[in-house]
């Protein structure tokens, strides 16, 4: 037994982080979560055969991408030990500006790059009240919350924007090789994300903030623009999901996103994000939008009340903080 | 019944590493006002550590009234009436004076509820026995630092103290306010209630206690009637020692050029007209006690405090430094005095740390670090100031802090600095990392950097500097170059005594 105990470390720790697919991967924390996604798909399959047909596997990964997108946005402020409340809004507000973009007559591409701005602009003015105004991020983003979700009813006076360009429809609609256009959109924005926050300069300063604000800024780092940054970035992939989904439904709905921020962060916190910042994964929050979407869609096959499931969902979330809590006592 | 009511004996007290109190006598009789004098690292604290049960100590025996007393934790000893108030305040700032009085002692009615009428009775009554001025129901953020400690001595009588620890009472106070810390303390006194005094300020010492017991090195070093000494013959036991030993002279002397100079610095939060200049190759030595304001100073230079005045030339020319990112361009490298908080990013690599100053050199595409670069530099660091790790990737975390100051280092270093600052460089590292450590910054300047060493200890300064530069209470009182300096004269300018 000791032996095997061994054996099974000794590669784990001589080995580098890129030498190794198969180690690297294996010896992750990530690989726990992602075997819980795995023994929670078979559950459901085995109360509930139907989950595992192509056509719902389908549906399924496609609900998952929009929450995913949105949830990496989330965990990039989360990683500097911020928070962002207000993307459920955001993914609502630049679908209307999208959406009444096409409504005047412009077309798909700039309706989208109208929409992504405003995403990407709302979360520059959260950064800017968090990182230069020095107001708790909490506030600020429970305010936008707020504020983005007034602006999309003071524009649309409640109605939503039917009338879309058809040429957008194909992002939320269409697929390549079988595969929705919205999941391949996520492993996109997936990879870039991940080169973006391990290998670029910012990414590593993000970590680093998260870890401790102090003395990265004392080792001359501009510890502001960064925290300004990361709450645009959030509101950018937020815009992202919030254009999707006016493709996917073919109208800009006002509803759009509500309640969203819950299911993001939860992604996020399930998938092994730190709160406190510093320590957290794209792979890690992919997996946790899985799980959130696969028991979503597990409660609905099982014919689970729709008034149970808002409760599961929030008892599950608040099951994965005491996880990650309990195995943190175990490292300290 | 032993004369004394408090008796420490042969007590020692080892940290990993050192050896912080060797076979140390304490006692206190009824009603006696004695002074623990001694330098930054003599073993004060950790003598009142062992005395309020913070502490165990590895030898030596306590004694309460001649009977032998243990303590397992801070409550044993407030439950035998030894109460410590600390320099640094234990207050809620937003409750009320009688609010904090009572803290964790609540007076409450009958039906469990917090009586503000019986704790606005007994908090005067309290506060008169002390001749203390205060409402009862002022909040506490809207007190001054002395009112604050008064409120902090009447909490510790509030229980049933009989010996009183007070830990720098008088480093906040203006002068007025510390005559009335010294009636309070003598009507204590009168009441048969033991203080123990820890102070740096001779004159204080002279004036209040009735003992003075001089701990150096960890180890008794005079225990004088206060009547029958001098400040010459404290000082004397205070530094008492030999120095021949610590002289290890450089190989190189420092050139003549000025590299960095500073003139007429102040800022918060007391600053005052710092003018100093570092050449070449030279090692600037910043000696003074706690709070005489050298990390203090040192966070102006690199920007971490705004400046209120002053100028900075760096080679000659005149430099603005408004934030740790003007400071790091200029390549103006700072080690922390806080490892842990201030200097390394804990849950990251070796690697990650060593480079979080420098990501602009390591580029790869996309401004992405490039890891080739990234890990030639830090494997050269590792190689050169022999950290032992047992790869690049290690989390800092888990290595020791001989090692955690090395990583330190190497971020510095990493910059390429003109000038170098170290804050506290060798705290709370072993022997053996200690001497590596100063070897290191004696290689450094003899490869012409400029350094300036912030130190506690005394031998550290005077092992490394060329010229030393003293501060007291935010202003230079002396710059003694090495070869005219003494720990004497060093410690009267340290004291504000030139």
């Amino acid at each position: 037994m000791a032996d095997l105990i061994e054996i099974e470390e000794k590669p784990i720790q001589s080995k580098t982080t890129r030498s190794n697919i198969f180690y690297h991967l294996i010896k992750k924390k990530e690989s726990a979560i992602f075997l819980a996604l795995l023994g929670i798909m078979v559950i459901i399959t085995l109360i509930a055969p139907q989950f595992a047909t192509i056509g719902n596997i389908y549906r399924v990964t496609r609900q998952i991408s929009f929450v995913a997108i949105a949830a990496l946005g989330v965990f990039t402020v989360i990683l500097t030990s911020g928070i962002d409340l207000s993307v459920g809004s955001l993914i609502g507000l630049s679908g209307i500006t999208c959406g009444v973009a096409m409504a005047w007559g412009l077309g798909p591409i700039p309706a989208v790059l109208i929409g992504m701005g405003t995403g990407f602009g709302v979360g520059l003015i959260n950064g800017f009240l968090v990182s230069y105004v020095g107001i708790t991020p909490f506030i600020v983003t429970l305010g936008m919350l707020s504020m983005a979700r007034g602006t999309i009813w003071i524009i649309t006076k409640g109605w939503p924007i039917e009338n879309i360009d058809k040429r957008i429809l194909v992002i939320g609609q269409g697929d390549f090789l079988g595969i929705p256009l919205p999941v391949i959109i996520m492993i996109v924005v997936s990879i870039i994300m991940h080169y973006f926050l391990r290998s670029t300069v910012f990414g590593r300063r993000v970590y680093a903030i998260g870890g401790n604000e102090e003395a990265t800024r004392l080792s001359g780092i501009n510890v502001k623009k960064i925290k300004c940054l990361v709450y645009g970035i959030s509101g950018l992939l937020a815009s992202i999901t919030g254009i999707i989904l006016v493709a996917r439904f073919n109208s800009a709905q006002t509803s759009s996103g509500e309640g969203w921020e819950l299911d993001a962060i939860a992604a996020a916190v399930i998938g092994g994000t730190s709160l406190m910042g510093g320590a957290g994964s794209v792979v890690g929050v992919l997996i946790g939008a899985a799980i959130m979407g696969v028991i979503r869609n597990g409660l609905v096959l099982m014919r689970v009340s729709a008034y149970w499931q808002t409760a599961i969902m929030g008892f599950i979330i608040i099951l994965a903080a005491v996880i990650d809590r309990i195995k943190n006592r175990q490292v300290s | 019944m032993s004369e004394f009511l408090i008796e420490m004996k042969g007590i020692s007290k080892q940290f990993p590493g050192v050896k912080a109190l060797k076979n140390v006598d304490l006692r206190i009789a009824k009603g006696e006002i004695v002074c623990l004098l001694g330098e930054n690292g003599a073993g004060k604290s950790t003598l009142m550590k062992i005395l309020t049960g913070v502490y165990k100590p590895d030898e030596g025996s306590l004694f309460y009234n001649g009977k032998p007393l243990t303590l397992n934790s801070p409550r044993d000893a407030y439950e035998q009436g030894i109460n410590i108030i600390f320099q640094e305040f234990n207050l809620c700032p937003n409750l009320s004076a009688m609010e904090n009085l009572f803290m964790g002692n609540e007076n409450r009615t009958k039906y469990g509820f917090f009586s503000y009428k019986e704790t606005r009775k007994k908090a005067k009554d309290f506060f008169s026995r002390l001749k203390i001025d205060i409402a009862t129901d002022i909040p506490v953020a809207k007190l001054g630092v002395a009112q604050q400690q008064m409120i902090e001595i009447a909490k510790a009588l509030s229980y049933d103290t009989r010996v009183l620890i007070m830990d720098e009472p008088t480093s906040a106070l203006a002068i007025k306010e510390i005559e009335n810390l010294f009636l309070i303390m003598k009507e204590l006194k009168k009441k048969g209630i033991s203080i123990i005094f820890i102070s740096h300020k001779l004159e204080e010492v002279l004036e209040i206690t009735d003992r003075i017991v001089i701990l150096r090195d960890g180890e008794n070093c005079g225990d004088v009637m206060t009547s029958a000494t001098s400040r010459k013959q404290l000082v004397s036991l205070m530094v008492g020692r030999e120095l021949h030993n610590f002289y290890t002279k450089r190989k190189t002397k420092p050139s003549n050029e000025t590299v960095f100079e500073v003139r007429g610095m102040s800022g918060p939060p007391h600053i005052k007209n710092v003018s100093f200049h570092v050449k070449k190759g030279e090692i600037l030595g910043l000696a003074g006690l706690v709070g005489a304001g050298r990390t203090e100073l040192a966070n102006l230079l690199i920007g971490a405090e705004k400046k209120t005045e002053g100028t900075v030339f760096l080679q000659g020319k005149e430099i603005r430094i408004n934030c740790p990112r003007d400071s790091v361009a200029a390549r103006i490298a700072y080690l922390p005095e806080d490892r842990k908080n201030l200097g390394l990013v804990l849950p990251m690599g070796v690697r990650e740390n060593t480079t979080l100053s420098i990501h602009n050199k390591i580029l790869g595409l996309f401004r992405s670090i490039s890891p080739s670069k990234e890990n030639t530099v830090t494997d050269k660091y590792i190689s050169d100031l022999r950290i032992k790790v047992s790869s690049r990737e290690q989390v800092v975390n888990t290595l020791s802090g001989g090692n955690q100051q090395k990583v330190v280092i190497s971020k510095s270093l990493a910059l390429k600095p003109l000038l170098l600052i170290l804050d506290e460089p060798t705290r709370g590292i072993d022997v053996g990392a200690k001497a590596e450590v100063h070897n290191i910054i004696s290689a450094l300047a003899d490869e012409g950097m400029s350094i300036i060493v912030i130190s506690s200890e005394l031998p550290e300064i005077f092992h490394l500097a060329d010229r030393i530069l003293v501060m007291h209470e935010g202003r230079i009182t002396a710059d003694l170059p090495i070869e005219k300096a003494d720990q004497e004269s060093v410690m009267y300018a340290a004291i504000g005594e030139v």
